[in-house]
């Protein structure tokens, strides 16, 4: 975190949104600064401690399924209020408040500007301000625990008429405190979005044309262009749930005229492209990672960006298999199912090409690939197992079962926290101007993947057992007692606890390495983006004169070149021209 | 393969569970051919020395065969799945065989009661046996139930036989099922009900037609109705719920 303030006197000069020059205080430095750079800092610090603040909470449900009715270690009993607050939070947290955050705003943040070689965001105080109304929305949600009721227990999804009433949830307080918290994280990353897609597509240096363009920019301006048109339903909803709670209006109240099914429309029309804005930024950092580690040139780019904008517009048309059992027409549900399963039509491709970018390559097995490698293994678990969740006729067994918890885990924890680290690894260097120690980042690796699938590998089983979801203890459920299942819960609660004790690795290595951590070259992997051009870490700014593309992105092991990078701004010498 | 897991107590829990059965295999393929794929390119093309890097753009004509190939048969199997999945859905969910017998059945934050025709064999007359937990139904008879709730959304699921509805306020939703294996099985809540959820189970006791007569003389005589509606296990099913939320 020292490190960039060096870089930020070079430049401040030109850029009138900056007070003068040298000496910037603390507080226009790191808390009201609008260079992107340490906007992507605030958002990734704040991310990251809301997902340790998320991982306590799966931790304290965890050890009650495990020990029903015991004291656990660090938080005390666990009453079944507390236990639905505790799973409420701790899926909002890990969606809205940790995968956003860190892998929309602080990877897009911090690398489009730097990848498409511009000096900052085209609204700097915009971005400013969607940090700061992300930041609101975060302590909103987290002073909800400390109000009377606690904090809102009816499921991250807030079905009314549960959450419309506190009579029903006994949540009165929290149940609003988390709606308002929710609404006003979405308008920080409308905010944010709306940056993300006007800087890459006006802010491009010379010579970059659209098929230039970086995967995970791509990736990171389609999930945004996904959030920003499903996002509007469910303010709407937001907002008529708000109205329901406060002002007593009855927009899913069956009594007063209203449908409790509204809502689930309103909010699965946003929350399953929600799933593709998660996971898209997380394919972009595998792409970037894999070209650079393999030496390879992306197997089909075009093939990704075809099949990812299909994903993203087909993902705005299979909301209802949410809700297939709902009490919707039952015919619905054979629409649903049809356009869920295309789904994976254009899913399958880009995995495919992922897999295919390796052949004919020269794999370096560093800490960032074997993240970027891992997530493709473990995400095509979450996605074949979400075969039997789109299929309607399956899904009535599945549905609300633990089958559907460790499906999901695999699709998120993929791209929320294995692509986090994949992101972090890789561009560390870049972000502090160190590098990160690799011992460490591979034991750090092997215990968090080893305890991730320890974690979710034994609930697809309970699930199919049957043991449903959001429940605090099964000993009224006679078929969910057997002690098979509850030695499946336990080992599921001792993966969490040896994730959460290989943390401490990737803690000390991210601390340690900031002060102590090797020196990095401007491009240390040796790699083709205009990011990997500019000091590390780069001063405000980014760029001493703006560069000048005049190639693709993934230029690797291109005949007739010594070298088996190309970078995207290196002109075109006259030697090389008679080689090529 | 599910029946490992659960047993399946009702005519459509097979037809789930082969439909189950046939995504397993055909995903699990497709799983291995990825994977195997996978760790087969990171063994081969692992960094060693005087083996180049080739250069290979993906989008030459001989190599997009790659994606293509995969590309029809992915949706191939989708078809394969698309079709059952749809047949069983249709036949469970979207029609209604004839009634045999129907009971009414009423979720609330947070018990399941029952209300079924007596021995007259008609709803909403006098003789009504209501229930609180239990329901009691004949083997090899279709069921229609007729779900409600009084307050929020819950969600009445009974995993032996692969069912599973949500129960909505204001609406009456319609369904059925017909088992097939005599025993006590759980009925679940699985929707997200408020701080009661995890209690609000319920047993449903699947008899045969001369049980389930002397079940249903016991329960419709006067003087034993209302140690019916709260069959004597109740009291020990509260000591248990009392344990819990100790």
């Amino acid at each position: 975190m020292t490190t960039p303030a060096t870089g930020a006197h070079a430049h401040a000069g030109s850029h009138g949104h900056e007070p003068g020059h040298h000496e910037v205080s603390f507080f226009h430095k790191y808390l009201w600064s609008t260079d992107h750079k340490m906007i992507a800092m605030q958002y990734l610090f704040t991310g990251a401690a809301l997902a340790l603040i998320g991982g306590y909470l799966a931790y304290v449900f965890r050890m009650q399924l495990a020990f029903p009715g015991h004291v656990v270690p660090g938080y005390g009993l666990v009453t079944p209020n507390r236990y639905n607050s505790l799973v409420t939070i701790h899926g909002s947290i890990m969606i809205f408040w940790v995968a956003m955050p860190v892998l929309v705003a602080a990877f897009g943040n911090f690398l489009i500007p730097l990848m498409i070689g511009c000096d900052d965001m085209v609204f700097p105080r915009i971005n400013r301000l969607s940090y700061q109304v992300f930041l609101v929305s975060a302590i909103i949600l987290l002073s909800s625990f400390l109000v009377k009721g606690g904090a809102f227990g009816g499921a991250w999804t807030s079905y009314p008429p549960l959450s419309a009433n506190g009579v029903y949830n006994l949540t009165p307080l929290g149940s609003t405190l988390w709606l308002v918290a929710v609404a006003l994280e979405f308008v920080a990353f409308l905010l944010g979005g709306l940056n993300f897609i006007v800087t890459t597509m006006n802010g491009r240096a010379p010579g970059m044309r659209m098929w230039d363009i970086p995967i995970v920019v791509w990736m990171i301006v389609i999930a945004s262009v996904l959030f920003m048109a499903s996002v509007g339903p469910l303010i709407a909803g937001a907002i008529m749930l708000l109205f329901d709670q406060r002002l007593g209006t009855g927009f899913f109240d069956p009594g007063r005229g209203g449908d409790p099914l509204l809502w689930q429309h309103l909010f699965w029309f946003f929350g399953h492209p929600e799933v593709y804005v998660v996971l898209l930024p997380a394919l972009g950092i595998t792409a970037e990672i894999i070209t650079v580690f393999a030496r390879k040139k992306l197997f089909g780019y075009r093939t990704v960006l075809y099949t990812t904008w299909a994903t993203g517009v087909l993902s705005f048309v299979v909301w209802a298999h949410h809700q297939f059992i709902a009490g919707i027409d039952p015919r619905m549900a054979n629409v649903f199912t049809i356009t869920t399963l295309l789904i994976s039509v254009p899913i399958t491709e880009m995995i495919f090409v992922y897999i295919a970018t390796l052949y004919g390559g020269s794999i370096q097995f560093t800490t960032p690939m074997l993240w970027a490698l891992s997530f493709i293994a473990e995400f095509l678990i979450g996605g074949v197992t979400g075969i039997f969740l789109g299929a309607s006729g399956a899904d009535i067994y599945f549905h609300d079962t633990y089958f559907v918890v460790a499906h999901f885990h695999y699709t998120f924890f993929p791209s929320a926290i294995i692509g986090m680290f994949a992101g972090l690894t890789f561009w560390y260097p870049k972000m502090f101007g160190r590098m990160l120690n690799e011992t460490l980042g591979k034991i750090h690796f092997w215990g968090t993947i080893i305890a991730f699938n320890m974690i979710f590998l034994p609930l697809f089983i309970t699930g199919a057992a049957g043991d449903q979801r959001r429940i605090y203890n099964y000993a009224l459920f006679s078929e969910q007692t057997r002690p098979e299942l509850q030695y499946l819960r336990e080992l599921s609660t001792i993966g969490v606890m040896i994730l959460m004790t290989f943390q401490v690795f990737f803690l000390f290595n991210f601390f340690w390495s900031l002060k102590h951590g090797e020196r990095a070259s401007e491009n240390p992997w040796l790699s083709n983006t205009l990011e990997w051009t500019v000091p590390s870490p780069p001063p405000h700014g980014n760029f001493a004169e703006l560069p000048t593309v005049y190639r693709g992105p993934y230029e690797y092991a291109t005949p007739g070149r010594k070298e088996d990078y190309w970078p995207q701004n290196a002109p075109i010498t006259p030697l090389e021209e008679g080689a090529l | 393969m599910l029946e490992r897991f659960a047993t399946g107590a009702s005519t459509y829990a097979a037809s789930i569970d082969h439909l189950i059965f046939l995504i397993a295999v055909l995903v699990g393929f497709w799983f291995l051919v990825a994977e195997v794929a996978l760790f087969w390119l990171m063994a081969k093309f692992r960094r060693r020395d005087g083996h180049a890097p080739q250069y290979v753009t993906g989008e030459e004509k001989h190599l997009t065969k790659w994606v293509t190939i995969p590309h029809f048969l992915v949706i191939a199997c989708d078809l394969v799945i698309i079709v059952p999945a749809i047949l069983v859905w249709v036949n469970v969910k979207q029609t209604l065989p004839p009634a045999q017998e129907t009971v009414r059945i009423f979720s609330q934050q947070w018990a399941w009661s029952f209300q079924q025709p007596g021995p007259d064999g008609i709803l909403d007359t006098a003789d009504d046996i209501r229930t609180v937990g239990e329901l009691h139904v004949k083997a090899n008879t279709v069921y229609h139930f007729e779900l409600q709730s009084r307050d929020v959304l819950h969600s009445f699921s009974v995993p032996v036989f692969r069912l599973k509805q949500d129960a909505v306020p204001g609406r009456t939703i319609t369904g059925w099922f017909n088992a097939t294996r005599t025993g006590t099985f759980d009925i679940q809540c699985t929707q997200m009900c408020g701080m009661g959820h995890g209690l609000m189970a319920g047993r449903i006791i699947v008899e045969t037609p001369q049980q389930h007569a002397a079940w249903m003389k016991r329960a419709s005589s006067p003087a034993l109705a209302a140690s019916a509606a709260l069959p004597s296990d109740t009291a020990a099913e509260n000591t248990k719920i009392a344990e819990v939320r100790r």
